[in-house]
């Protein structure tokens, strides 16, 4: 077996790999915040609450209703979208007329609510979940071993923002949404129901945050604290990227999370704060972010 | 910015007169509640009382930022935490003096301030706060991976009470709650000044309109990084203080959610108000006292005051009272 600069390299394409999965969350997490933020101008502070809750709606329907992994992959977004709508009709749609700030503020509260009733109801302790049976096990590539599940994550991640993707940019809906970001008074002139498009865009958001916690479910333990600290790693690669670009959040996800799985081979003790230590380098160099626009 | 503000509009010189005897007299009151609180039953535990002060210091500090600069930062946390690890290990390991230690710890915190101030500052709004934050989280991984310094899980507990001066014991707590209090009058009283200075004139513009203050020939940058180290170190102040007071540093100063909570604090006692971030810290650490039983609940209740205080009452408790006594508190 060959070796570089003395990491094995079972060790190196292991972290590789993890470092490419918690990627495929920055991205989809990331773009969610985007695309929100676009439209409802809004920073969704509960989008790791909502991406716990993901993973616990996955663990609910199958213990609780015996649903499996594959039905949830479905359900979890959609009744977690719901949850955001309702959030968005009660809540969110009295703060438009004001400060960004309060959006935060708001949002952080519910944050904190989600995830208290959560930790009262199951504990901080973390609750496990199998793996489901197609997609157990996994390949002997010759230079690494790559379990099934964890190659599974990351080509749907890469899927789900791929058509997030074209969904925004090269269909009617995204060109609504689009010309909604830029204007919502002339869009609704044009008779577009702009309201409801709000509503649906924060729906899909909180969905999406959900499809990458049902995704971590049996990765990870399902935990009630598992989005609140993550969150704060998505809101440094959404600062180094930039929110003006769809492209730039995936990209900047999955570049990110690579570089982390990195530091863990070559050093280990930064990797916790490798992200924000490069969110204060672009900080210096270009604070716009890598693909934002100047304000 | 606009909508931040809790805007007084402009007061004309004898009502600027007026309003500034009424400070006096509060501040005159306040101290006068300050040395009798002690000696009142039911709530006159010093040991509470201090911590009610540090985290009242701690959050007028934060309101120098966010009702004066308009800068919310979500990572105040990481000055008030980080200046408390310095202040217990000054004292406990190196054996200094409490005010020795209390003016380190303020020190880290203002450098701290000056570093994450002059990143955090190159981006606006709702990129500043996920900004702080970022930075602040930074700092608490730091401290979770040097247990040599912070104690790792454990925190630095049992930091000694070593003599004020070298020559005054600090032997029990009611000498102690004085030493807080003196610090935590002295604090506000700057915080008053600073805002009523020229200086926070030009602050008070730019949260208003920033566009209109860089056409006016500011330095937008200089007075926004000025007000961030300012309020890092007075929130250093607190910590630092905190640590000599409670005899602890852990893990909860520098965690996000105490970055929430001195937010919280804020909103509820009134961002923009001289004396609500004290009523906020009051209330919120009060509440914490009689619900600490509660486990989770505590966080469910202070998210549940968070949307409140956001959908209804941006106010807060003293930003109401001031419109009823039309006069800025």
């Amino acid at each position: 077996m060959f070796e570089l600069l003395g990491i094995p390299p079972q060790a190196l394409f292991g972290q590789l790999l993890l470092g490419l999965i918690n990627g495929s969350f920055y991205a989809i997490l990331s773009l969610g915040l985007a695309v929100i933020f676009g439209l409802l101008n809004i920073i969704n502070f509960t989008h790791g609450a909502q991406y716990m809750m993901g993973a616990f709606i996955a663990w609910m329907l199958l213990n609780w209703a015996g649903v499996g992994y594959w039905p949830a992959l479905l359900l979890a977004p959609i009744i977690a979208g719901i949850s955001g709508v309702i959030i968005e009709r009660t809540l969110l749609k009295r703060l438009y007329h004001l400060d960004h700030l309060y959006g935060l503020l708001l949002t952080f509260g519910l944050a904190l609510i989600i995830q208290g009733l959560f930790r009262n109801q199951f504990g901080s302790s973390g609750l496990p979940y199998q793996i489901p049976a197609e997609l157990r096990g996994g390949q002997n590539l010759g230079f690494m071993f790559l379990p099934n599940y964890r190659a599974w994550v990351v080509v749907a991640s890469l899927v789900v923002c791929l058509a997030t993707w074209f969904v925004i940019e090269k269909t009617r809906l995204g060109a609504y949404l689009r010309a909604a970001t830029e204007n919502p008074t002339l869009t609704q002139a044009f008779g577009i129901n702009v309201p409801l498009l709000i509503t649906l865009t924060y729906g899909f958001g909180v969905g999406l945050a959900a499809f990458a916690g049902v995704l971590a479910a049996p990765i990870y333990s399902v935990n009630p604290n598992m989005g609140a600290d993550l969150i704060i790693v998505v809101f440094a690669v959404v600062v180094i990227g930039g929110m003006g670009s769809i492209l730039g959040a995936i990209v900047t996800g999955f570049g990110l999370g690579l570089i982390e799985g990195l530091t863990k081979v070559f050093y280990p003790e930064a990797s916790a704060t490798v992200i924000f230590i490069i969110m204060a380098i672009v900080l210096l160099v270009k604070p716009a972010g890598l693909f934002g626009r100047a304000a | 910015m606009a909508e931040i503000s809790i805007a007084a509009p402009p007061a004309s010189p004898t009502e600027a007169a007026d309003h500034a005897a009424l400070h006096r007299t509060l501040f005159i009151a306040l101290a006068a509640l300050l040395v009798v609180l002690p000696f009142i039953p039911v709530i006159g535990y010093p040991f509470f009382l201090m911590k009610v002060l540090c985290f009242a210091l701690f959050a007028c500090a934060f309101n120098l930022m966010l009702g004066y600069g308009g800068l919310l930062s979500f990572g105040h946390a990481a000055y008030f935490g980080f200046a408390s690890y310095v202040s217990a290990y000054t004292a406990k390991h190196w054996g200094l003096t409490p005010e020795a230690s209390i003016l380190l710890g303020t020190a880290s915190g203002a450098i701290l301030g000056l570093a994450f101030g002059s990143l955090a500052i190159r981006r606006q709004g709702i990129y500043f706060a996920m900004i702080t934050l970022a930075l602040a989280q930074m700092v608490y991984f730091f401290s979770l991976q040097t247990p040599r310094f912070t104690g790792g899980e454990d925190g630095i507990q049992a930091v000694p009470r070593n003599a004020l001066l070298g020559v005054l014991p600090l032997s029990n707590d009611t000498v102690t709650y004085y030493l807080v209090a003196a610090i935590f009058m002295a604090g506000i009283l700057l915080i008053y000044r600073i805002i009523h200075s020229p200086f926070g004139q030009v602050l008070k513009a730019i949260r208003d309109n920033e566009a209109r203050a860089v056409s006016l020939g500011y330095r937008v940058n200089q007075y926004k990084l000025a007000v961030f180290v300012l309020s890092a170190s007075l929130a250093g102040l607190a910590g630092a203080t905190k640590a000599v007071a409670v005899q602890l540093a852990s893990l909860t100063d520098v965690h996000w959610s105490m970055s929430g909570e001195v937010v919280l604090m804020t909103l509820v006692g009134g961002m923009g108000t001289v004396f609500g971030p004290i009523v906020g810290a009051a209330v919120i650490i009060s509440m914490q006292n009689f619900l600490a039983g509660l486990g989770a609940w505590v966080t469910i209740v202070q998210g549940v005051i968070f949307v409140i205080c956001v959908l209804v009452f941006r106010e807060g408790i003293v930003g109401v009272i001031g419109k009823w006594l039309k006069k800025p508190l």
